[in-house]
């Protein structure tokens, strides 16, 4: 496939966006439930503030995918079958939820409705972020079933899609959260290690399941179709030489990346650099140095490391239509 | 219920493109259309079509074989570009089953292309709405023409007549004996998309003839020209004289 950077800035964009949401909800249970100190109220406005502008950046890098953006909204009438539909109503409904999340910290709402049994204090805050960490989730599965649901592009059509768009997502999210954590540290207290540590976690975890789908569509994919079923003539020695027309096509643009094999594999060890290695280094740095500079290199170097990612993961994907468009003349 | 469809006959497909040509010219003035190109007669010219004409070569040289293969939309009854569609915009006809998009409504976000495994869909440069084969649905009940031109432009232009258009779930249909009579196949069936159009694959037309079916045994003629076995030295010899 040809990386759309329309669809590399989206799904880069929100996942990072509703990754930071995750964290800054994470830190609030925990804080609630008196497993960590209590956080800054500024810290939940400014860090849902960020969220809402890496998700609205992500919309309005969406519309720039379509032919006709002024006709978006007729694009939420099939949710009942199409995942992309879903996702059209699923993004604008978790940025919803996440800004009346920050809305709620923004006013002060955080009044106990009510106390548990054992004696944590549940707010209007809880109950929001509660409700926007489902919508966050449906997010998640929508933009990852956009890819995985299609059976022809056997790369993407796995579980694995999900997963990492959800885990990626998350681990860029915890990785800004570090960064705002480290902007908000006082001397006396820091909530720094908290956010790292789980950046880290959320970082392994995502690189052990990216590597799975790497593996896989290295070496246990098998294509469905070939030649022979693509033209329907039974000879292991097929070979184009018309593809119908002599310049390009819409098919030979969309489908094909234009790079050497080699580039790809070249691309897929700057991502595994610039996604896991630098910024678990510069995370586990982060414990014990206190400063900006470090948590938000390791935001930056991910972030770019995830556009290189997600190019690879358009890039690596090899339709069945390309067999019909082998050869010019 | 019906389902219209193209059934391409591979064993006299000339590969001349004049379905091609036929289909722009019907489609980019008609409903369809435009079907607008770029660079025409530029570098790298490019363009909308919805009939594209390929060739392969089959086999080693020099025991190689050129088959001309026609490929547009296969209108499938099981089409995952449909249900992918989020605006409702490419959807199947109930009544005949041909997979259209309603230009008005589609967002050109190309996601049904990415759910076609055959490439038949085409994103327009210039109108940014994704365009494919309707089967000349503005020709085909188009009861201003004559009834023999009721079908779609390339059936019409063909000029070997590898191109039959009719109900494939008629079983007296001339396209439905066709697949049943001359092993009609669908392209990639691994992925359960059921295409309606077929193809009829490559035939060779061989008899064989055994030197006693071009001279009949029992010939009369034969004892006459047995007779000018009797020339000097190139008669026959003595023991074929005595089994006469």
């Amino acid at each position: 496939m040809h990386p759309p950077f329309s669809m590399v800035f989206l799904t880069t964009l929100i996942g990072a966006g509703q990754g930071l949401f995750l964290a800054l909800f994470t830190g609030q249970i925990f804080s609630q439930f008196k497993l960590l100190q209590a956080h800054d109220s500024q810290f939940f406005v400014v860090g849902t503030a960020i969220s809402i502008i890496l998700l609205c950046l992500g919309l309005f890098s969406a519309f720039f995918h379509l032919g006709r953006p002024e006709r978006a909204w007729r694009s939420a009438a099939r949710w009942k079958t199409s995942w992309l539909s879903r996702e059209i109503i699923a993004l604008p409904t978790a940025l919803g939820a996440v800004a009346l999340y920050g809305l709620a910290h923004f006013l002060g709402y955080t009044e106990p409705l009510m106390i548990t049994a054992g004696g944590t204090q549940i707010d209007l805050t809880i109950l929001l972020g509660l409700l926007a960490t489902i919508t966050v989730y449906i997010l998640f599965i929508c933009t990852g079933m956009i890819y995985a649901g299609i059976k022809f592009l056997q790369e993407w059509h796995t579980p694995l899609t999900v997963i990492n768009y959800t885990l990626l997502g998350t681990a860029s999210g915890f990785t800004i959260a570090t960064a705002l954590a480290a902007y908000f540290a006082t001397n006396e207290s820091s909530l720094v290690p908290f956010y790292a540590t789980w950046a880290i976690i959320f970082t392994l975890l995502a690189l052990i399941t990216r590597s799975a789908s790497l593996i896989r569509n290295r070496f246990f994919i098998k294509p469905k179709s070939d030649m022979r079923s693509a033209i329907g003539i039974n000879h292991k020695n097929i070979k184009q030489i018309a593809q119908g027309s002599m310049g390009g096509s819409f098919n030979t643009r969309e489908y094909f990346h234009g790079k050497s094999e080699g580039f790809v594999n070249a691309m897929k060890i700057v991502f595994l650099v610039m996604v896991f290695a630098i910024p678990l280094v510069l995370l586990v740095f982060a414990f014990n140095l206190s400063g900006l500079i470090i948590p938000l290199v390791a935001v930056a170097v991910q972030y770019f490391g995830l556009m290189v990612e997600r190019w690879v993961f358009f890039a690596d994907a090899n339709h069945p239509q390309n067999l019909y468009y082998q050869q010019i003349s | 219920m019906t389902q219209l469809a193209l059934v391409i006959d591979l064993n006299v497909c000339v590969g001349c493109h004049a379905c091609v040509t036929s289909c722009k010219q019907w489609n980019t003035s008609g409903l369809a259309g435009p079907m607008v190109d770029q660079n025409a007669y530029g570098e790298d010219p490019t363009g909308t079509f919805f009939n594209r004409v390929q060739s392969f070569e089959i086999g080693t040289y020099p025991q190689t074989e050129t088959v001309h293969f026609p490929k547009s939309c296969l209108h499938c009854e099981e089409p995952p570009c449909v249900p992918v569609c989020p605006t409702g915009a490419s959807y199947k006809r109930e009544q005949d089953g041909i997979v259209l998009v309603d230009y008005d409504k589609c967002i050109g976000c190309a996601y049904c292309s990415w759910a076609c495994p055959y490439g038949a869909r085409e994103m327009d440069a210039q109108q940014r709405v994704m365009k494919k084969c309707t089967l000349c649905v503005d020709r085909i009940y188009d009861e201003a023409l004559p009834e023999d031109e009721r079908k779609p432009a390339c059936v019409m232009s063909c000029p070997t007549s590898a191109r039959l258009f009719g109900d494939v779930h008629d079983e007296n249909s001339d396209v439905s004996k066709a697949i049943r009579e001359r092993a009609g196949y669908q392209l990639m069936p691994e992925w359960g998309t059921k295409p309606a159009n077929h193809y009829l694959p490559r035939r060779k037309t061989e008899i064989t003839i055994h030197p006693d079916e071009l001279e009949r045994a029992d010939n009369p003629l034969s004892k006459e020209e047995r007779k000018q076995h009797n020339a000097p030295s190139t008669g026959p010899s003595l023991d074929d004289m005595t089994s006469w």
